[in-house]
């Protein structure tokens, strides 16, 4: 450690106008192997999007099937072919958009791209660090994911098709080969890509704790950092002690797959095949799979919720509504997330004590959830908010935490979720309290660090547009689609109409794949104003353009390989002092004054 | 062709949104970043508003429309508890829901930035956030308590009298069992599979609890007001037998046997009154993704009264006797030589 900074210290001095002054550095080893975190958090960002783009449309693809189950569309023929015969989605090619769909959006984007860009952007930046413990391991990191990216991607184009069992990718369905197409060589890249995922987030997260833990600035004690670092830090710390186990548990089920072993296998006739193993527990990967899977939400949330407490706090002028409150409930929230995993097992045929255990843990979580809004909710009442887009996108994470988190309040009582597991009530709940949120939580991000990344604004007519109709969007798909739960409709059925049960939400299905086209279009007009922005956006003229206290903002516009010229400041006080003694806002650098009040 | 006015219409709207947006940005630049920052904040301001208006409309509108579509009264006794349970659970979120949004949004637009408004200074209030921990602690534990009391009594020990049938699930359909006479369902081993030799699940024929029992496929009868518990398994990988109507859900799972019971109260006839509805069945959905078939593992139930079902079963034959026609009192020896049926293509 000591070596790199000394290596920093050096290499600052040399390059102050922006990092490329005389400073050797090839264009590979500034934007590719790059070892500078704000660079890689970059990289995480931009592939992210990417990977985005690619599971946002194949969530369009399959609402075109749900919403128009009889309806042939020759274009899709033309790019998929089989997959799509005579215009229509085949079920293999349902069932690998839907699993691809999940893995990508909650691996790939809602946790790399949303973990892998803030955490590497903002932990050095808001602790006053000059890179990360390890840039090397920060750098393999991102690499190891994109290589996860490749593996998966390539999933997509063998003969097959990809996997399709569903993100969950329970075996033993996932297992064995003969159980349908999606099950051959697809689920085996698709656990390889897993694995290689795996390490990619270790690598990142062993190096945030490091970082957060040595690395902050004079002053800056723990009691002094932003809310996104501790967001960040309990993220990683969560994904640390959870990934393993999910890698464990792949690892088997490569075994199972491959080696002929039985942890997961047992009593099997598939396809008129009696199978030879006995003897293995197909709950057993469950198990492994959701102690992954349930931090796999916070890992998810926590940065969400870090951001949005320090935008909200720096848009509406005011410190950010009991500081202490917000760590004791996402410290709360960290511990309760191991212990809460087999809610999604409720009707496994869980033993049903270990089930009333699982519910009273559950439920818990409501309360520093509950926590948390309440003290979003004060920190915006009495404020003077400014609705910078990132603002409207913080407010709409709270609105849609709040619909998201009550409904989570019937799934995790498990005398409701014996009639809604499994069914679309699920899928409601969780895109609006995992998904969409969290994509809110990083779009604000994105709209307020964007600044910093780039040196320039994006515009802003587009974000309000993007704000509005993504806000609207988002109820319109995922309100309505609650009732269909209610009336038990199962996850992954693509066409209803065989049933007598289920076939009366065809008008329903239609309005929300029209409102879901429409949604992911304008998501592509943020990919447009993203990039376009970044070369022609309005350039940033002052340091601080919103006015926050946080250590980011003392940095250059387009800060170097070090972050500071010259010296790391030194911090004096908390991040939230806005609106104290009359000022607008305090810097944490500025030294706390003789006739201070004190909060 | 279709297609492509769609993406036209599509690229049109996005640049003229896209020149509207950059034009923006010259206002701004001719009338000032700080005058035109004042204006979208109040646009803002007012659509937070106008947004928590439509919104609270459209949930009770959403309702209007939705609400006929989601199943009827539950069919059975511990539907009832579910139901009571969700509708507890519904109007204390709701309440919570209602508040919570309106304090959002209305926050945000009664403070907006204002000329001559200052932001209070209030970093934190220990009173305060003992109220909003102790409050959802209590409402939380009597959830949890009502929760686990209903869960215990559903998934309690079946009633003695209950009537037990296997269920087994697989890609993609469902089999069932039912014990006979002997109300005993006999041994089987998977490994005895075979559907050519009129074992398709795999019933150890030594056991003689085996040879009353009643195999069948895709339709389940079961009897009014009476107990049954379902034996649950599957053969190749996991399913799950979803019983929307009854309110009830339990996983198939191949290897590790599950077991739910419950009392049908209401007959298919008479859902069928209720309902208005000539051509309504109980259906069983497979709830657990199971491979390209998982959205079409339908299979029936009938609820129905114990004369008919003992009409029914009556005219069930023993898999026994089907798969060993030679043991059978009412097949005469002459005939038995003939080849055997096989009773249907039970694994494809």
């Amino acid at each position: 450690m000591s070596e790199t900074s000394t290596l920093h210290a050096g290499a600052v001095g040399h390059h102050d106008d922006h990092g490329h002054g005389h400073h050797e550095q090839s264009f590979i080893s500034k934007y590719i192997f790059s070892m500078d975190h704000k660079t890689i958090g970059k990289q995480f960002l931009i592939t992210g999007i990417v990977w985005a783009i690619i599971g946002g449309l194949f969530s369009v693809l399959f609402r075109l099937q749900l919403g128009y189950p009889d309806q042939t569309f020759p274009i899709l023929e033309t790019f998929f072919g089989h997959w799509a015969k005579g215009g229509q989605i085949q079920p293999e090619f349902y069932y690998g958009l839907v699993t691809i769909h999940g893995t990508v959006l909650v691996f790939f984007v809602l946790t790399a791209g949303l973990s892998g860009t803030f955490a590497n952007l903002l932990i050095p930046l808001q602790i006053g660090a000059r890179d990360m413990a390890s840039p090397f391991m920060n750098m393999l990191s991102y690499w190891f994911f994109f290589l996860a990216g490749i593996v998966m991607l390539s999933s997509i184009f063998v003969h097959t098709g990809p996997a399709s069992g569903g993100w969950t990718m329970y075996p033993p369905l996932s297992a064995l080969r003969q159980a349908g197409d999606g099950q051959k060589i697809g689920t085996d890249l698709w656990l390889i890509a897993m694995a290689l995922f795996i390490v990619s987030s270790l690598l990142g997260g062993l190096n945030y704790i490091s970082t957060i833990l040595n690395m902050r600035t004079k002053g800056m004690s723990m009691t002094r950092l932003p809310l996104p670092i501790w967001a960040m830090f309990f993220t990683a710390v969560l994904g640390v002690l959870s990934f393993p186990v999910l890698l464990s548990g792949a690892i088997l089920l490569l075994f199972d797959r491959n080696l002929g072993t039985s942890f997961y296998l047992s009593d099997i006739v598939v396809n008129g095949e009696i199978l030879p193993n006995e003897g293995g527990s197909a709950i057993l990967y469950q198990h492994l799979f959701w102690f992954l899977g349930h931090p796999e939400v916070y890992i998810i949330l926590l940065p969400a919720m870090g951001m949005v407490s320090e935008i909200l706090s720096v848009s509406a002028r005011k410190p950010i509504f009991g500081y202490m409150a917000m760590l004791g409930s996402m410290f709360a929230i960290a511990i309760l997330a191991f212990l809460v995993w087999a809610h999604h097992m409720f009707v496994t045929g869980l033993n049903p004590f270990l089930g009333s255990v699982f519910v009273l843990l559950t439920l818990l979580i409501a309360v520093p959830s509950a926590i948390k809004v309440f003290n979003w909710l004060t920190t915006l009442w009495r404020g003077n908010i400014r609705f910078t887009p990132a603002a409207l996108f913080a407010i709409g994470f709270v609105s849609l935490f709040i619909s998201g988190g009550l409904t989570g309040i019937f799934l995790g009582n498990s005398t409701i979720d014996i009639h809604l597991h499994d069914t679309m009530f699920v899928v409601a709940h969780f895109h609006i309290v995992m998904g969409v949120a969290s994509f809110f939580g990083m779009f604000a991000g994105v709209y307020h660090w964007f600044p910093k990344m780039f040196g320039r604004y994006m515009n802003n007519t587009l974000a309000y547009i993007h704000f509005w109709v993504t806000m609207a969007g988002a109820y319109l798909i995922f309100w309505p689609m609650h009732y269909q739960g209610l009336a038990g409709v199962p996850r992954r059925y693509l066409d209803k109409k065989g049933w007598v049960s289920f076939n009366q939400f065809a008008d329903l299905d239609k309005m929300i794949t029209v409102v879901s086209i429409i949604v992911f279009a304008v998501q592509l007009m943020f990919v447009f104003n993203f990039f376009y922005s970044i070369y022609k956006g309005r350039k940033v003229t002052t340091t601080n353009p919103w006015e926050a206290n946080t250590l980011e903002w003392t940095t250059p516009i387009n800060p170097g390989h070090g972050n500071w010229v010259g010296e790391i400041p030194e911090v004096h006080r908390w991040p939230y002092d806005y609106a104290k003694d009359g000022r607008d806002f305090i810097p944490q650098t500025e030294p706390v004054g003789a006739n201070e009040s004190k909060h | 062709m279709q297609t492509f006015f769609i993406v036209a219409i599509l690229a049109l709207g996005f640049i003229i949104t896209f020149q509207i947006a950059k034009a923006s940005e010259y206002v701004a630049v001719l009338r000032g970043y700080e005058r035109s920052r004042k204006q979208t904040n109040k646009i803002n301001g007012f659509l937070l508003l106008a947004f928590l208006i439509i919104g609270l409309i459209g949930v009770v509108y959403c309702n209007e429309r939705l609400k006929d579509k989601i199943l009827g009264a539950p069919a059975s006794d511990h539907g009832i508890l579910v139901d009571r349970m969700l509708y507890v659970t519904l109007a204390i979120t709701f309440i919570v829901f209602v508040l919570t949004q309106i304090a959002l949004f209305w926050f945000s637009y009664k403070y907006q930035e204002k000329e001559n408004q200052k932001a209070f200074y209030f970093p934190h209030d220990n009173k305060l956030e003992m109220i909003w921990t102790v409050i959802p602690a209590i409402t939380l534990t009597i959830l949890v308590g009502f929760g686990i009391f209903y869960w215990f009594k559903i998934t309690g020990p079946a009633p003695k009298d209950a009537v037990q049938v296997e269920v087994v699930g697989k890609q993609f359909g469902w089999e069932f069992r039912y014990p006979g006479k002997d109300q005993v369902l006999g041994k089987k081993y998977f490994k005895n599979v075979n559907p050519a030799a009129s074992n398709p699940a795999g019933q150890i024929w030594e056991d003689p609890a085996n040879h009353d029992d009643i195999f069948v496929e895709q339709e389940m009868h079961l009897v009014v007001n009476k107990p049954v518990q379902l034996v649950i398994g599957a053969k190749d990988v996991i399913h799950d037998v979803g019983l929307a109507h009854f309110r009830l859900k339990m996983d198939a799972v191949p290897g590790t046997p599950t077991t739910m019971w419950f009392t049908p109260t209401v007959t298919t006839a008479d859902m069928r009154k209720k309902t208005g509805n000539p051509d309504f069945v109980y259906e069983i959905s497979c709830d657990q993704m199971c491979g390209k078939g998982h959205w079409s593992m339908r299979g029936v139930i009938v609820v129905e009264t114990q004369e008919e079902y003992d009409a029914w079963m009556a005219s069930k034959k023993p898999q026994y006797l089907v798969a060993n026609p030679d043991k059978d009192p009412s097949v005469k020896k002459d005939t038995a030589a003939a080849p055997v049926p096989v009773t249907a293509a039970v694994i494809r």
